[in-house]
């Protein structure tokens, strides 16, 4: 198993994300300008400022080289994790539904958050169990989660709300307290909060290793 | 090279704190009688052919799920129009 960590311009915790998941596997960094993923069976779109985030965020990265490829992968159901300024470049390569806007206080926010596991039926999250609560940094600007009513019921329907904020911890005003979200086949998924941060007793919790370790080993037989 | 120039804002309905802040400043300097304050950007651009600026919007210089977009003027302008000449 071996995940391929994508660089872009403007990222800052591609190299935490690799060594998280070294963690659990072999890892790889992937340049941005590079149109191929290396052979790699997972693909991580770290946090940052991709290409400064000009526009909006998540808007150009998009269109990078490394990208039509995370696309193509996304499209023949390899896994793809996306990560803050990751969720918000899938959202922006419709890769993942809705989108992320600035934070309802204006401010932009680091802080230690609580999350539920709403959906642990799925390749990410495999190793928890449904209600768990996890302990996860997010340090954002634009971590708002929005779709139209509509698409939220969709996604509620079908199992995509995969982590929620915990009653109370909801930093950002996202709807419906929803911190991750993964699109209808379930095998790419994007979330706010960045589980990179959270793999060593060190900086207070390994919560986060739970998502590393759910791509890292297969589920066990139900 | 006709000159284009759009207007993006948020949505209607949509959360906009950018315009929030701006209206919760202003009658602190005085200025009373003020509402609905929204914060959008402007993109100017020359384009060889105008017609393909609407797909530039659905495409990059907006968001759909989010956002709206109208393009307010296209013109061919002089190189003398100040404001209006492109920036080098």
């Amino acid at each position: 198993m071996r995940f391929g960590v994508v660089r872009f311009p403007g990222s800052c915790d591609e190299v935490d994300a690799l060594q998280a998941c070294r963690r659990f596997a072999d890892a790889e960094l992937l340049w941005h300008g590079d149109p191929e993923l290396r052979g790699a069976d997972a693909v991580v779109v770290p946090g940052g400022f991709s290409y400064g985030d000009y526009l909006r965020v998540g808007a150009i990265a998009r269109f990078s080289p490394v990208m039509e490829a995370v696309a193509k992968f996304a499209a023949a159901g390899g896994t793809v994790l996306g990560i803050c300024n990751g969720f918000q470049v899938l959202c922006e390569a419709g890769l993942l539904p809705g989108a992320l806007l600035p934070n309802s206080g204006r401010r932009f926010l680091a802080r230690q958050v609580d999350l539920e596991v709403v959906n642990a039926d799925t390749r990410f999250t495999h190793e928890a169990g449904v209600g768990d609560r996890l302990s996860i940094p997010v340090k954002h600007g634009a971590g708002r989660y929005y779709a139209p009513e509509e698409m939220l019921d969709e996604l509620d329907a079908h199992g995509q709300i995969i982590l929620r904020y915990a009653p109370g911890h909801n930093p950002n005003g996202s709807l419906r307290d929803i911190a991750g979200v993964s699109n209808r086949e379930g095998n790419v998924f994007g979330l706010m909060p960045h589980p990179e941060h959270a793999v060593d007793p060190l900086t207070g919790s390994r919560d986060g290793g739970l998502i590393f370790a759910s791509l890292a080993r297969e589920p066990a037989a139900a | 090279m006709p000159r284009a120039r759009v207007l993006i804002r948020p949505k209607e309905g949509i959360l906009d704190p950018q315009g929030q802040a701006v209206e919760r400043a202003l009658p602190a300097l005085g200025f009373e009688g003020v509402a609905n304050v929204h914060v959008g950007r402007l993109v100017e651009l020359d384009v060889e052919d105008a017609s393909r600026v609407p797909e530039m919007c659905e495409r990059l210089l907006a968001n759909p799920l989010i956002e709206d977009y109208e393009v307010v003027s296209i013109e061919s302008h002089d190189q003398d129009a100040g404001l209006d000449a492109p920036r080098r």
